[in-house]
């Protein structure tokens, strides 16, 4: 595996350099378009922790949603620093996480099942943001009150490169979590739940606490993505940030990257934000509704022919070919 | 405290929209019953079809049962055209895939409805007289839509219960597998179902029109709640998708009356999340 650990540090170096390569005036696009593939990548990756075990989760809205005004409503009303927002954030997330994810595996709630009550969770926390309209500026969406200048308090920078280290290394975070996950008990633990939760449980595996700890943890994870996003974007609105139409955009980016594999999440996303960014760009205000209508078009499309995501697709082709040397 | 005549008045208004929603879910749950996928899209093609009836009626001028009738049509068609081009390759894939297809075909008909049609609200103008209950106003609108609603659940339930192919389906929905061994094609059966489900979706497609106005996020508004409406029910459980309607739309209304429209479908998915905890087989399994 040393080829594949010296390529990876090459391409880390190629991505701690990527800001300062002069392209010039499409610099500041680039990194805009890698700070979001970075963020929308992390939130997916919290994403797969749990939908690579069957936890199917389609309200991924709910917890980013809950994280980002959160932290946008402590510091606009309080002036609380975004950096003990996120811990309020991320604890109350917690709570919601637990609040949902208990009772759904004391009363087996899984499957389809768990993605529509899941999917009404995300429902839920978007219609309370929207009829809260007095703090939280309704479906109009809310500004993170400027602070004026560059402050490391209010994580507001005015180049847009802070923000790419900032990303790059809470993308890099969600690498080390999933990886951690990946070659822990947990999993194990957890992929058995997957398969059968009664033999899991007559074994001695306590269902209900690996099912709610995953949730908490992938639930956590995505409030900070969208804390981040929220801080990067300063912007907030019930429609980007929580919903049905969000949740199903994690969940097809992870799928169509390929949810059980590290790079996975991260392909999907970049692919799919890479192509959201090309349609717009091409057809601009011309035909509104044309990018996403292709958008959509192409999303049925991959499903339909590369069920296993792309990039489990391209390695079950490199697997194929060279049997042995991916055998380790 | 709010006066009572309010409260009275939601409560009729909920049963009025419990009507369209019991129409709304009954197809979806055909299809959730039968072949075993949600349609996330499903609400969408009630869109499409209502834009139809709009087009008909308001610009090019026919009476409205004309409109009614080929919203049926399309829908129908539309069905089939699911089933065929995006159902039948994922029949046998992982939920979460068949989830996120008919998913993207949600975003699809969303964003290409709004490249053809732009996001203005379009209604279609019947001129109806207005009734009064007790000091209360009622819409003919909704009355006429609310008694065609129930006159096509009839329908529904005898085609269901009497017709051949009705008998096919409901035994498929039972079991798979015996029916393919007792000589039944599956196929055949799937693609009727996605067929009669498509044009339940045509029918309430007319029925909403001349009481909504149509938009591309038309589906985004409806689809949560007519989801909600089957698991609640029973997957595949018609009588009761049919009582869930009405509980959701009556707490839907009175909620939205004494809170405000957000907080009633707040209050409408709690119900949900809660009922799926206390009675997961939906609210007419038998305690298990």
């Amino acid at each position: 595996m040393t080829g594949a650990r010296a390529l990876g540090l090459l391409g880390l170096v190629a991505l701690a350099v990527a800001p300062y390569v002069p392209i010039g005036v499409m610099r500041e696009y680039t990194i805009h378009v890698l700070v979001q593939i970075f963020i929308w990548s992390f939130i997916g990756g919290a994403w797969s922790l749990m939908g690579r075990f069957g936890l199917t989760s389609l309200g991924h809205g709910a917890f980013l949603g809950l994280g980002a005004y959160t932290s946008t409503l402590l510091w606009n009303f309080f002036g609380l620093t975004p950096w003990l927002g996120a811990v309020a954030a991320m604890a109350l997330t917690a709570v919601l996480a637990v609040i949902v994810a208990y009772p759904c595996s004391r009363f087996q709630v899984v499957g389809h099942y768990f993605g529509l009550v899941t999917l009404a969770v995300g429902e839920v926390v978007r219609l309370l943001i929207i009829a809260e309209r007095d703090w939280t500026g309704g479906s109009l969406g809310l500004t993170v009150k400027a602070a004026g200048h560059d402050s490391l308090l209010a994580v507001q920078f005015a180049d847009k490169r802070v923000f790419y280290y900032l990303a790059l290394g809470l993308w890099l975070i969600g690498l080390y979590v999933w990886v951690r996950v990946d070659r822990s008990m947990a999993r194990s633990a957890m992929e058995a739940i997957g398969e059968d939760e009664t033999a899991a449980a007559s074994v001695g595996i306590h269902v209900t606490r690996f099912k709610v700890g995953i949730t908490v943890l992938s639930a956590v994870l995505t409030a900070a993505g969208g804390i981040a996003y929220a801080q990067y974007i300063s912007y907030v609105n019930p429609d980007t940030l929580a919903g049905i139409g969000v949740s199903l955009r994690i969940v097809f980016a992870v799928v169509l990257g390929g949810m059980y594999s590290l790079l996975g999440p991260t392909v999907g996303t970049a692919l799919t934000i890479a192509l959201a960014e090309y349609l717009r760009v091409l057809f601009g205000l011309k035909f509104i509704g044309m990018a996403e209508t292709i958008y959509g078009l192409l999303l049925v499309l991959f499903i339909i022919f590369l069920p296993a995501g792309i990039y489990g697709t391209v390695r079950q082709l490199f697997r194929r070919r060279r049997p042995a040397a991916v055998a380790a | 405290m709010i006066d009572p005549v309010f409260l009275a008045e939601a409560a009729v208004n909920g049963l009025l929209l419990g009507g369209v929603l019991a129409l709304l879910a009954l197809g979806l749950n055909l299809i959730f019953g039968v072949i075993d996928i949600v349609w996330i899209a499903y609400v969408d093609l009630v869109m499409i079809c209502m834009y139809a009836v709009y087009f008909i009626v308001q610009v090019y001028g026919w009476p409205i049962w004309v409109g009614g009738l080929a919203s049926v049509a399309l829908g129908a068609l539309l069905g089939v055209g699911v089933h065929l081009l995006i159902i039948t390759p994922i029949l046998t894939s992982a939920p979460v895939n068949q989830l996120l297809a008919t998913g993207g075909l949600l975003f699809f008909l969303q964003s290409f409805a709004t490249f053809l049609w732009t996001t203005d609200h379009r209604s279609v103008r019947l001129t109806l007289p207005r009734l009064e209950l007790f000091d209360m106003p009622i819409s003919v609108a909704r009355l006429i839509a609310f008694a065609l609603s129930i006159l096509a659940m009839l329908g529904l339930y005898l085609f269901l219960s009497r017709t051949y192919i009705g008998t096919a389906i409901r035994a498929v929905s039972q079991d798979r597998e015996a029916m393919a061994l007792m000589g039944a094609n599956p196929q055949r059966v799937y693609l009727v179902t996605s067929a009669v489900g498509g044009a339940m979706a045509g029918v309430a497609a007319a029925l909403l029109i001349i009481q909504y106005a149509v938009h591309p996020f038309f589906g985004a508004a409806f689809g949560p709640i007519t989801f909600m409406i089957c698991v609640l029910g029973g997957l595949g459980n018609m009588v009761g998708a049919f009582v869930a309607s009405f509980i959701m739309s009556e707490v839907i209304a009175v909620s939205g009356v004494i809170w405000s429209t957000e907080m009633g479908y707040v209050i409408a998915f709690v119900v949900f999340i809660v009922m799926i905890f206390v009675r997961p087989g939906g609210i007419l399994a038998k305690r298990g």
